[in-house]
């Protein structure tokens, strides 16, 4: 019964698709792709991939839609249209075709869904499952695998977080451009929502709730679904939410920018360090089984710091990016 | 499988809520769209969990349903600042 | 099927009835103002019935106190939602089918900031 659940949502998912590349108003481009979101949400739920879930829960419920929409706001709302260009646009079409095809073609190959035959269920995943209870000892096996088997992947990913939020800052700027102060109060308070009054109560009595829902995922990332990635970035939509109440101005005052600049930095370098440490204490890197007396509660030290280093730096990145766009927009 | 009538409805209505989103055709019809997609999909994934065995899944129809009006705010914060600068703009032109 | 079991079909079902309808009624309604009203039948006696019906059969655990805690949230959060979004449709100048534009309440498309 998953699998019709499953084809049905993808044939949703294909149309959503189909309809974002067709529309020329970017405006409707980012609502359809709040929609993507949703889709691929609950179709990773229904192949049991419930941290990925959360992770796109995470991220396209609470910041996409905001980051698109303040990009939205620093350019042109229609997609222009090179008119004559029919012919050239014929190249693209007829590569993806190919590339599709081809890979289409090769999942005829692919093992059923499922097959226990299967190389993935044959090679590695076994052994996650088997040792992950001797010598992690925590339930899922997901944080398991990613923080401490694979944790130099993580600690990759990181990085990669962390080049991005640069990256955008390179492009956008860094530092605030000199605006005459009574002018720029003026235009943080009319793109604050602070003047409309239900907004305003409920949405400020939800951020603690969600500050305090992200704590739960990032501590309790260990039992159930949830880690440091899908903390940052549901702290950052809270404090993002803030920001879109009560004006930018005080959202800064809340977590300023220097602020950010340390968190950024100090999420990745604690990962990192971590790293560092179990080498110092006479491991490898990142093996966290020499940080406690007990291999499996250095194990579950390690965890603890590397998925807090993660969840500060994401948060602190996301955090970055959309100062970065609400500032270029009150230029 | 006292799940199964209430998993096809709201299974139905998310293809509804994406013809209208699709369909238009004001740009707040697709954000309607959008918010009811949103919610439809908070109760798809808390009935599911249910459906699979696996009830610790909630925690991800809590995320969606604590997080999930912040795009709307954004929404507004978006239009409102779009009102203000073509005002903004209007003054300008006539001085 | 205990009886708690067949309260609980019954209630979901009837969620699932109100949803449905509420999905109807924002493809056919005319105008976005009524299809907002009738997205709000699935809002909330939907997602009333359904939460009830699913706290039902997960009795006394912690799912139960997340299903409540989703109830309460979704409860308070859709109808801001709804504000925001019929907010923002007004001040772009969106008016109701069936209004002519100078009776708009808005407070005048080149007026001053409200």
């Amino acid at each position: 019964m998953t699998l019709v659940f499953g084809v049905f949502l993808l044939t949703l998912l294909v149309i959503v698709a189909v309809a974002i590349v067709r529309s020329t108003n970017l405006f409707a481009a980012v609502m359809l792709s709040g929609i993507f979101s949703l889709l691929m949400a609950v179709n990773f739920f229904l192949l049991d991939a419930a941290d990925v879930a959360l992770t796109e829960a995470a991220v396209g419920a609470g910041v996409a839609t905001v980051l698109f929409l303040s990009a939205l706001a620093l350019t042109a709302e229609h997609e222009q249209v090179r008119p004559g260009g029919a012919a050239l646009q014929w190249l693209p079409l007829v590569v993806a075709f190919a590339t599709g095809g081809l890979l289409i073609y090769a999942t005829f190959q692919n093992p059923v869904i499922g097959d226990p035959n299967a190389p993935v269920h044959q090679h590695v995943a076994p052994w996650y499952l088997e040792n992950t209870p001797e010598l992690i000892d925590i339930p899922n096996v997901v944080t398991a695998v990613l923080g401490s088997f694979r944790g130099f992947d993580t600690l990759g990913e990181v990085f990669v977080v962390f080049t991005a939020g640069i990256g955008v800052l390179s492009i956008l700027g860094l530092r605030h451009t000199l605006v005459e102060m009574t002018s720029a109060e003026i235009d943080a308070r009319q793109r604050s929502l602070r003047h409309h009054l239900i907004p305003r109560v409920v949405g400020r009595g939800m951020v603690p709730f969600i500050l305090l829902f992200a704590l739960y995922v990032q501590f309790h990332g260990e039992y159930s679904p949830g880690g440091g990635f899908q903390a940052g970035a549901i702290a950052a939509a809270a404090i993002i939410l803030y920001s879109l109440l009560e004006g930018d101005d005080r959202g800064r005052a809340l977590v300023p920018e220097w602020l950010l600049q340390i968190m950024v930095a100090s999420g990745a370098l604690l990962f990192g360090g971590v790293g560092v440490v179990c080498m110092l204490l006479g491991g490898s890197f990142l093996d966290y089984s020499v940080l406690a007396e007990v291999p499996s509660e250095g194990q579950h030290l390690g965890l603890l710091l590397i998925e807090l280093g993660v969840g500060i730096t994401v948060s602190g990145v996301l955090l970055t990016v959309f100062h970065a766009f609400a500032r270029r927009a009150s230029r | 499988m006292i799940f199964y009538p209430v998993v096809f409805a709201l299974l139905v209505t998310m293809a509804l809520a994406i013809v209208r989103a699709v369909k238009g055709p004001s740009l707040y019809d697709r954000v309607l769209a959008v918010n009811m997609f949103g919610t439809k999909t908070v109760l798809f994934l808390a009935v599911a969990s249910y459906l699979m065995g696996r009830p610790d899944f909630l925690d991800l129809a809590l995320a969606y349903a604590l997080i999930n009006s912040i795009g709307v705010m954004a929404v507004l914060q978006f239009f409102q600042s779009r009102e203000f600068r073509r005002r903004y703009e209007h003054r300008h032109e006539a001085e | 099927m205990g009886v708690v079991e067949l309260i609980s079909f019954v209630l979901m079902t009837a969620g699932g009835f109100c949803v449905f309808v509420g999905g109807v009624g924002v493809l056919r309604m005319p105008d976005l103002y009524t299809r907002m009203h009738a997205a709000s039948v699935t809002d909330t006696a939907g997602l009333f019935l359904v939460a009830t019906g699913l706290m039902l059969h997960a009795g006394w655990s912690l799912p139960l106190f997340k299903l409540v805690a989703i109830l309460v949230f979704l409860l308070v959060t859709s109808p801001t939602a709804a504000y925001a979004l019929a907010n923002a449709a007004m001040l772009s100048g969106h008016p109701p089918a069936g209004v002519r534009d100078e009776t708009v309440p808005s407070a005048g498309r080149d007026g001053e900031t409200p």
